[in-house]
């Protein structure tokens, strides 16, 4: 447990438009394709899904609709819509910038200052 | 469209809650089903695999919670949850709802009660088209702008107004044909309704163009109230011949339902034409650049784009060329220019209710301190139950939530019962005619805007008190509390509560010093010396125009009047004056006076300005006045007579330097006329109760003849009797003249009026002050008392005396009031300067006020802390000490 990371504020929404562009999931789903993308490092509480999730579909990032799953049972599947993908671009593109830039100022050495 | 789209979301999730509700949660089984799939696939059983899914997924309650504040769909629910947790709390306790309720329904009323006056008084415009660009003068502020010459020249000189109109008061005989009575009217000038653009109900109103000269346009336009009550609402009458003074006078239409004249607080029966004026008292004015009894005030709209500077510096300078060009009738003042309504009572009004307001607004003040330190104390009652559910995960947003939701509800239902009182009184105010002789009404019916105000109040105090125990618990530490329990604390800190208590019984102590303050200045001003003696004297005031009487006919009228009240058994003195006595409705007349060796007599050389009465012999023993040197006037002093005067000794002093040096000295009148000092009397008030001492004249009545007059009749009989034999002289006399009877004090009810109204709203303001005080010390005595209560028995135990249980239970709140008084009475005593703007002769310094001040505040600490006193001494060790 201690190797997993406590998520940044904000970064919960990328991580579910992010899991779900790859198709359609339920809520456990995304859970798990998190896990499964981030190397299983990243902590998420299984019922801090769903406000986000619920944000989300409010916000028109996603859409969600009843079917069944891999295991017979109903559920909730979400996937993108077009402003949520493109939502999902933006977001990376600024996170990438972002993380580079920290990246780039942590690991200048004295000298080269 | 973003603010409609959340909105109608907003409104959908409040309707879907339920589904949405059944749906998350099917989410959520469905999440947990799909989670114990997987343990079972790793090799757990169904039944523990299910448990450890629920275990990892956290509490479903939450999560659902969460998702609604996600949403943000949650605030109506959420705000109807705590309403209703709310109601159950209070319910609860329902003497502490009741008294807070109550606390607050007096604050927020009589604060909405003031502020109805000030905004029927103050605020509300008259009920005319563009009120707010219409300025004119002020009665009295210039007595040249009532003349008509001068209001002509000012009319046709301004470059300021779009149109000026003038307007007075007249009080003729209105005769229908059948049934003769007093009545009240304005005499206008013709283009009064189109400068006030406003159109009849009925009819037709009069214009400039229906006047050709003095007596040219016969006709009245009725008000709307008069004419539901007098012709009750008969469309027939326009066009009817109606009888003013015996005059006919064509009814022409009636004017709109909210409008009745261009003085807010009079409310008058009919409109007539000013060149009409002298048609009913047989003598016009309206030529004569000199008086001041043709024109009240002048008015009109500014044009547009004039600002008020521009048009008053416009006025005056008309009023220096007038100055110039008619030195003998007219000297300038400054004249300001004010809103119409009013006339001169608008600086004094808005002054009393400027200082109502600042009371009121004291009240509800000390209500929210009151309740502030109530809530306070029922916040540490109540830490446990807040630590409990700090502890048990609940939110501290959403327990203060809860305390301000319970304050709101308090003050929201208190206000709305406040409101009713309020608009109740208010209504009955508008439809009350303090002075019974005169058409005056207040004009404070309710409005929408009272209902705001009210509702802004009630949120504000919500607010207020509400915020007191907040700190309480954003610091509370659900740990310690529950650990400890509640009754740890018996501390000597100082807390919030204890200064609000003591802000609160200062307010008050302030409060009860302004009534007392009121009620020795209403006293005083009862006492006080008038320069006549109101008590057991009569007064009979007739207009014998309004019988028809004119010229020479008029002077045997009143003798014989005078004769027959004298043959009334028990009748010591009788004497009239013309026109009004002092003090009388605030009516007067001024004469400019000047030293005998003046020649030039233009009106700035004038030496004085005298009020002038003219009266019948007999006149000041039957008034009470006493003679200093000289005589009084006999029926010698007639027409042919040498012309000679009475004056005030303030008068002698300022014109002759003393009374002795007064005596058979000469002074002059405006026309030139060269009047005798016969005698000196004492002086006395005419205008106004608090004026300064002011010069007067009194020349013989029958010198200077004239139609209206007050007769005073002086006897120590009962004045219902008296009255009765009055009339029945009179109907002997003439049946058809309208005569008042009244006693002289009920005349005197205008002047006194402020001060009984000051101390009217001080003593109420005063008593609810109290009564906060009485429910503020209370709580606090009971509070403190109820806290201690087992400290108390192990004192009793351990063998305390009954003096020092109390010392040790109300010791505090005492003391509190103590400071709290005292505070309050410096306060009071710095506050004499704003209450002087209230109340006539206030002085709060006043031994027996501040005695009055402190002996209310021992009696109210008394009262009030005598149940907790009770409760304290019969605390019973043994019972309390085995309950716990």
């Amino acid at each position: 447990m201690n190797d997993q990371a406590q998520l940044l504020p904000g970064t919960l929404d990328l991580l579910i438009l992010r899991a779900v562009s790859l198709g359609p999931l339920h809520g456990y789903g995304i859970l798990l394709r998190i896990g499964q993308i981030s190397g299983n490092a990243l902590l998420i509480e299984q019922g801090a899904l769903y406000p986000g999730l619920f944000r989300l579909v409010r916000q028109g990032l996603l859409k969600a609709n009843w079917g069944t799953s891999e295991n017979n049972r109903r559920a909730k599947f979400y996937e993108l819509t077009v402003a949520g993908r493109k939502r999902l671009r933006e977001e990376t593109d600024s996170w990438n910038r972002l993380a580079a830039a920290i990246a780039s100022a942590l690991s200048q050495q004295p000298e080269e200052v | 469209m973003k603010l409609l789209d959340s909105l109608r979301f907003r409104l959908a999730t409040l309707f879907q809650r339920s589904q949405m509700h059944t749906e998350m949660e099917e989410e959520i089984r469905s999440h947990i089903e799909h989670r114990a799939d997987d343990l079972v696939r790793s090799g757990l059983n169904r039944a523990e695999a299910e448990r450890r899914a629920h275990i990892e997924f956290g509490g479903r309650e939450k999560c659902k919670e969460e998702i609604h504040e996600a949403l943000g769909g949650n605030f109506v629910g959420g705000l109807l949850q705590d309403v209703r947790l709310a109601v159950r709390v209070l319910r609860k306790s329902p003497g502490f709802t009741i008294a807070a309720l109550l606390t607050l329904a007096l604050a927020i009323g009589a604060n909405a009660v003031v502020f109805g006056i000030f905004n029927g008084m103050i605020l509300r415009p008259l009920d005319v088209p563009q009120a707010e660009s219409l300025y004119g003068t002020e009665y009295g502020n210039n007595p040249g702008w009532q003349s008509y010459p001068n209001y002509l020249d000012l009319r046709d000189r301004n470059r300021s107004f779009d149109g000026l109109a003038a307007f007075s008061f007249v009080f003729p005989g209105f005769d229908t044909g059948k049934d003769p009575s007093g009545s009240s009217g304005y005499t206008t000038s013709g283009n009064y309704f189109d400068v006030l653009r406003i159109q009849p109900y009925l009819g037709r109103f009069y214009h400039a163009a229906d006047e050709h000269g003095p007596n040219s346009a016969p006709y009245v336009v009725l008000t709307y109230a008069f004419w539901h009550s007098r012709f009750q609402d008969d469309r027939g009458v326009v066009g009817r011949t109606i009888f003013l003074n015996k005059h006919p006078f064509t009814i022409l239409g009636v004017a709109p339902p909210g409008f009745h004249g261009t003085v807010s607080f009079a409310f008058i029966d009919f409109f007539m034409p000013m060149v009409n004026e002298g048609q009913l008292y047989g003598g016009s004015e309206l030529d004569k650049r000199g008086s001041n009894t043709v024109v009240f005030e002048i008015f009109g709209h500014l044009k547009p784009g004039v600002t008020l500077t521009q048009a008053t510096a416009d006025v005056n300078a008309v009023g220096a060329y007038l100055e110039k060009t008619y030195p003998q009738d007219f000297s300038h003042k400054s004249t300001p220019l004010s809103r119409q309504g009013l006339t001169a009572f608008g600086g004094a009004v808005t002054a009393f209710v400027a200082g109502l307001m600042l009371l009121a607004g004291l009240i509800l003040l000390a209500a929210c301190a009151n309740l502030g330190s109530l809530f306070a104390a029922r916040a540490s009652d109540r830490s446990r139950e807040v630590a409990l559910r700090l502890a048990l995960g609940s939110s501290r947003k959403r327990i203060l939530r809860g305390l301000l939701t319970e304050a709101l509800l308090i003050s929201l239902a208190g206000g709305a019962v406040g409101l009713l009182g309020s608009v109740a009184l208010l209504r009955r105010l508008s439809t009350w005619q303090p002075i019974a002789a005169a058409p005056a009404r207040l004009p404070v019916a309710p409005d929408a805007k009272i209902y705001l105000v009210a509702l802004l109040l009630a949120v504000v105090s919500g607010l207020l008190f509400g915020i007191v125990p907040v700190r309480q618990v954003l610091r509370a530490n659900p740990y310690e509390i529950v650990k400890a329990g509640s009754s740890a604390r018996g501390g000597r800190r100082i807390t919030v509560r204890d200064v609000l208590l003591v802000v609160q019984i200062a307010i008050c102590a302030v409060l009860v010093t302004s009534s007392l303050v009121a009620v020795r200045g209403l006293a005083r001003s009862l006492r006080g010396n008038f320069g006549f003696e109101p008590r057991n004297a009569m007064l009979l005031n007739a207009d014998l125009a309004q019988a028809g009487y004119g010229g020479d006919q008029t002077s045997a009228m009143k003798r014989r009047i005078f004769d027959a009240m004298g043959t009334i058994p028990g009748v010591e003195h009788v004497g009239w004056v013309n026109d009004y006595p002092p003090l009388a409705y605030g009516s007067n007349f001024r004469s400019n006076v000047y030293k005998d060796e003046t020649t030039d007599l233009r009106q700035t050389n004038s030496a004085a300005t005298p009020f002038r009465y003219n009266i019948s012999p007999g006149y000041f023993e039957a008034a009470g006045t006493s003679l200093l040197t000289g005589r009084s006037f006999s029926w010698d002093d007639g027409k042919d007579a040498p012309p000679v005067a009475v004056v005030n000794r303030e008068f002698a002093v300022k014109i002759f330097g003393s009374v002795p040096q007064a005596m058979g000295r000469d002074f002059k009148l405006q026309d030139g006329t060269r009047v005798e000092v016969v005698g000196v009397v004492e002086e006395g008030k005419y205008l106004s109760l608090n004026e300064d001492p002011q010069p007067a004249i009194f020349l013989p009545a029958l010198q200077s003849p004239s139609n209206a007059f007050y007769l005073a009749v002086r006897s120590q009989r009962d004045p219902e009797q008296l009255a009765a034999a009055m009339r029945s002289k009179m109907r002997e006399l003439d049946e058809g003249l309208p005569v008042t009877i009244s006693t002289w004090k009920t005349v005197l009810s205008l002047v006194l009026f402020p001060s009984q109204m000051a101390t009217v709203s001080l003593g109420v303001l005063g008593m609810m002050g109290a009564m906060l005080s009485i429910t503020g010390i209370f709580g606090m005595a009971a509070y403190s008392v109820s806290r201690r209560l087992r400290e108390l028995g192990i004192r009793i135990a351990l063998g305390a005396k009954r003096k020092e249980v109390l010392q040790a239970a109300l010791g505090r709140p005492l003391k509190l009031l103590a400071i709290g008084s005292a505070a309050g009475l410096l306060l009071g005593i710095l506050a004499g300067k704003v209450l002087a703007y209230i109340v006539y002769q206030a002085n709060p310094r006043d031994p027996l006020v501040l005695a009055g001040v402190v002996l209310a505040m021992l009696l109210l600490g008394l009262v009030a802390t005598w149940i907790p006193a009770q409760r304290a001494l019969s605390v019973d060790p043994l019972i309390l000490l085995r309950e716990e």
